[in-house]
């Protein structure tokens, strides 16, 4: 089928049409779509577009945040109470794929991209999503398990609170190449602290599965902790617990499992990579 | 900053370079820096059509049917080209200075021997089209066994890859199946060391990665002749390896080329030039065919794997006395330019040392891999990887400084290498000299007065007590003068299976018939 | 193939074309417009040698749904010169020697100028990251990150 290019009003018409056909995909950027057509995909028929500009919106209430599906990656960097996402963004990409990857199309790249999502993830994010059955908010843990079967689907955009502090949200990404390249992986931790003491950690990979995913063996064993040097070494010993990684051309599944507990340590304790 | 040491061996240079350790313009700049410089797909042709191939699937796979009739109808669809559509479906590279016997099909027939090797080509008016195309057709694999490492495949019951060459080997003058270096007695030399290292190296396949994939545009010019813009690095090899394929004489090609967007020898192997023409020739349009991202990456082929094995004899001195090896090339499913790498590797053994007893094999082994090819000194950087580490790890063994070592080994004017030619002009002491001075890195007082001009014999090369040393014979070593000058011709690399150390070596000279010779050493010279 | 109309701003001139539905605006500059100047590399955002500016930010041609441009204005480093006068950053590029096949060199230049448009003084830092989705196979950076650094600390680029 010759390809076609939709464009719609609003999210609804959209949304519909989305799940109206089978080969019709959502068009934001372009970084993942333009690039499947490029690569001769014959299985995307139809782009679908929206003008709405209220997906290419941040807006803060109090401690939350929600950001549009459409707002872009350098957006963010201009926004300075997201400062604790920037060293994330800045991660991804060069200045052009920032200047056109958006917030919506990061939660669908794939391993070993989708960086953002990481921080997401260990940012307990709500993803709103438009589908067949109307307006959804899901947790993203959710909405990651059914990405890929969840076609026909809209994301609006998603939401997440403020670390408690600056300190809390660490960030690291491993790659092959400097300045930066595809992830070996890329772990995002959040690390609430009451009264010296961990509670409700948060710590997510990226290219460690299929999708972004939490380390929940990690978190159990940070919790009701302070951090140290003995915690961190508990820590690094499980966690590569229920992870999945993928042998790819930059690192081997082994070395994945091998090392990330060598960099979350590095990481929980503030050390360089 | 390129800096220029003319204090080492100033005597020997007038000091007259004009050019030489001076920047100098590139004549091609201002039209890189304004985006003008004409590279092969910035020839935009009216009624262009686009080429694209359908890659096998599989590894190794008889092909039962290849069925193209719906493809045929898809809208815009102009030509499926088929092998039977190509003139002379099979070539190797290397023929045209008479090297090696045609192994690969533009596309494939009865068989495929590496995932990714084109079965059918499809022209249509827009690339969507030939994609939309490509994904219609249907092809009824029937899967063989596999093999993938050099090793394996040649053990005897080793499935065949390509029938051409049925023991997995490429076959040197008809008659051997690898080349062979040999120089005093390894084994007494073994016998006699202090120390004994013996390790195996793997260098991994590399991809060129140029920012500008291959690709071609041909169209066709009044009388019968075609005009191909290409991305080739070697634009009359790829000419006439065009023209064999095609079965057309050379004259009927305007090959139109120069402005290359990196190439490293990966652009060599005229992976898109024959299809590009014949689909021209087939629809009477300009046709386009460039590879993508993936495909480059995937299936342009690489620089081959080699498994590489080293056993040195040193003796307490630091002294290397011996050093037998025996290195595979990963030539894949196909020979391309891997029996060259070959060549080059056993002209290159044992590295920049003088060792008194040499041993090596070098073999070209065909996997169900991509196939492999040229890329920056192929057949040497991998083997000198391995060589390096070894130095390295003998050093080590006896706790000698590790410049001092190489040092201590390295050729000298006067000494005798074991391909029987004194060595000349040589420079390694200086360079690791130099390399030592910008690291900071002591050297004795020994090593730093230690020189190139000094020292060197042919004695140096010789076991204390040797009978055998005196054996070979230099002369018989000589290139044929029927050989023109600028031809490619075998390095001195004595190949033979079970003669006598001192038999005349074999050497084929480029047949008088032969054409093409002095082009494909314009591409590569007489470079090692 | 379904055509779409799209007018737009190339390099302070307006078009107008009818282009293929769903093609990506580096194929509508090369093969419509024929400002072969942009070029393909990867298609997928990984080698920037498809980088044009749009309105202002550096973007790449080859991810850029055609339909999008409408009303945009896209400049190329086909509009770089100013008359027979190169730009500076092209003569800096030529002083330092900071190409050597070329092909990431119009990429390279594009997200120089996109850089330098918005921050006339930046760090060499700033420089490597302004850079930092252009892929040069030739190992080219240095000199590269060189030119650039020449024109912002000569301020031959103001705002």
């Amino acid at each position: 089928m010759p390809l076609s290019v939709k464009t719609f009003d609003t999210v609804h018409e959209a949304a519909a049409a989305l799940s109206a056909e089978r080969g019709s995909h959502f068009c934001g950027g372009g970084t993942l779509v333009m690039r499947a057509v490029n690569e001769g995909d014959t299985t995307l028929s139809t782009l679908v577009r929206v003008k709405d500009r209220s997906l290419s919106q941040v807006r803060a209430s109090g401690a939350r945040f929600s950001i549009g599906s459409g707002v872009t990656l350098a957006h963010l960097l201009n926004e300075k109470d997201l400062s604790f996402l920037h060293p994330v963004v800045r991660s991804i990409g060069g200045p052009a794929v920032r200047n056109m990857g958006t917030v919506g199309g990061n939660l669908f790249a794939r391993a070993p991209f989708g960086d953002l999502t990481v921080a997401l993830l260990a940012l307990d994010a709500v993803v709103s999503v438009h589908g067949s059955y109307g307006l959804r908010e899901m947790p993203m843990e959710e909405f990651l398990s059914g990405r890929d079967a969840n076609r026909g689907a809209l994301v609006l955009g998603v939401s997440f609170e403020r670390p408690s502090s600056p300190d809390a949200f660490r960030y690291r990404k491993v790659s092959r190449v400097k300045p930066k390249g595809a992830s070996v992986f890329s772990i995002a931790v959040n690390l609430p602290n009451m009264g010296g003491r961990i509670s409700g950690a948060r710590i997510a990979y990226g290219a460690m599965a299929p999708t972004a995913i939490r380390a929940k063996a990690a978190e159990r064993a940070l919790e009701g902790k302070t951090l140290d040097q003995t915690t961190a070494a508990a820590i690094a010993a499980v966690a590569a617990e229920g992870t999945s990684p993928a042998t790819d051309s930059l690192a081997s599944a082994w070395y994945r499992r091998e090392t990330i507990g060598v960099h979350l340590r590095r990481l929980l304790l503030g050390q360089a990579e | 900053m390129l800096e220029l040491r003319k204090d080492i061996f100033a005597d020997e240079r007038d000091d007259n370079l004009n050019e030489v350790g001076k920047p100098t313009q590139r004549q091609d700049m201002l039209g890189h820096v304004t985006a003008t410089s004409p590279y092969f797909n910035d020839h935009k042709l009216q009624g262009m059509l686009h080429l694209k191939v359908l890659r096998s699937t599989h590894h190794h796979a008889r092909l039962r049917r290849i069925d193209v009739s719906e493809a045929e109808r898809q809208p815009g669809v102009r030509r499926i080209i088929r092998g039977s559509d190509v003139p002379r479906n099979i070539n190797t590279l290397l023929s045209l200075i008479n090297f090696g016997k045609d192994d690969e099909p533009s596309l494939a027939v009865d068989k495929v021997r590496y995932k990714g090797e084109p079965i059918v080509a499809v022209v249509a008016d827009s690339e969507r089209e030939a994609f939309e195309a490509l994904a219609k057709i249907k092809v009824e694999y029937e899967p063989l066994p596999t093999v993938f490492d050099v090793e394996d495949a040649m053990k005897a019951g080793a499935p065949i890859v390509n029938e051409t060459y049925p023991k997995n080997t490429f076959t040197y003058h008809d008659i051997y199946d690898h080349q062979k270096l040999r120089f005093g007695d390894v084994e007494r030399a073994f016998d006699q060391a202090d120390h004994v290292l013996d390790e195996r190296y793997q260098m991994s396949p590399i991809e060129h990665a140029p920012t500008e994939t291959n690709g071609s545009i041909a169209a066709p010019e009044t009388n019968g002749r075609y005009v191909v813009y290409t991305s080739t690095q070697a634009l009359f090899f790829s000419l006439d390896t065009s023209a064999k394929i095609l079965d057309i004489p050379s004259n009927k090609l305007h090959f139109i080329g120069g402005t290359v967007g990196g190439g490293f020898g990966g652009k060599v192997d005229t992976l898109t030039e024959p299809l590009a023409i014949l689909g021209s020739m087939l629809t009477g349009r300009p046709v386009r065919y460039m590879l993508g991202r993936e495909e480059e990456m995937q299936y342009g082929s690489p620089r081959g794997g080699e498994r590489i094995y080293i056993k040195d004899a040193m003796s307490r001195d630091g002294r290397i006395i011996a050093r037998k090896m025996r290195c595979i090339f990963d030539s894949g499913a196909y020979t391309r330019l891997s029996s060259y790498a070959v060549v080059k590797c056993a002209a290159h053994l044992p590295g920049p040392y003088t060792i008194p007893n040499v041993h090596a094999d070098v073999y070209c082994v065909y996997t169900n891999r991509v196939p492999a090819t040229a890329m920056r000194g192929f057949g040497v950087t991998a083997v000198d990887f391995a060589i390096e580490c070894q130095m390295d790890k003998l050093a080590h063994l006896i706790n000698m400084d590790p410049m001092e070592f190489r040092i201590l080994n390295a050729y000298r004017d006067g000494d005798m290498k074991a391909h029987r030619r004194e060595a000349k002009n040589t420079a390694l002491i200086e360079c690791v000299q130099v390399a030592a001075e910008k690291a900071k890195w002591n050297l004795s007082e020994s090593a730093k007065r230690a020189s190139s001009r000094k020292e060197g014999s042919s004695a140096r090369a010789s076991m204390p007590d040797s009978s055998r040393a005196a054996a070979p014979v230099a002369a018989s070593y000589e290139r044929p003068a029927t050989a023109p000058a600028s031809s490619f011709s075998p390095p001195v690399v004595q190949s033979t299976v079970n003669a006598p150390p001192s038999a005349a070596p074999p050497i084929s000279s480029p047949s008088p018939t032969s054409h093409g010779a002095t082009r494909f050493s314009s591409v590569f010279g007489r470079r090692r | 193939m379904a055509k779409v109309a799209l007018q737009f701003f190339h390099n302070g001139r307006e078009v107008a074309i009818f282009a293929d539905a769903g093609t990506n605006l580096l194929t509508v500059l090369r093969e419509n417009i024929g400002d072969v100047s942009p070029k393909f590399g990867c298609g997928q955002g990984g080698c920037g040698a498809c980088t044009v500016i749009i309105d202002g930010e550096a973007r790449l041609s080859c991810l850029t749904l055609a339909e999008t441009i409408s009303g945009a204005s896209v400049t190329t480093v086909d509009g770089m010169k100013d008359g027979p006068a190169l730009h500076p950053l092209q003569q800096a590029f030529m002083d330092h020697f900071a190409a050597q096949c070329g092909y990431c060199t119009p990429g390279m230049l594009m997200a120089a100028k996109a850089l330098l448009d918005r921050n006339p003084t930046p760090t060499r830092d700033e420089i490597v990251e302004g850079i930092s989705g252009n892929i040069c196979r030739c190992t080219g950076y240095e000199p590269i990150i060189n030119a650039i650094q020449s024109v912002s600390t000569s301020g031959a680029v103001k705002r």
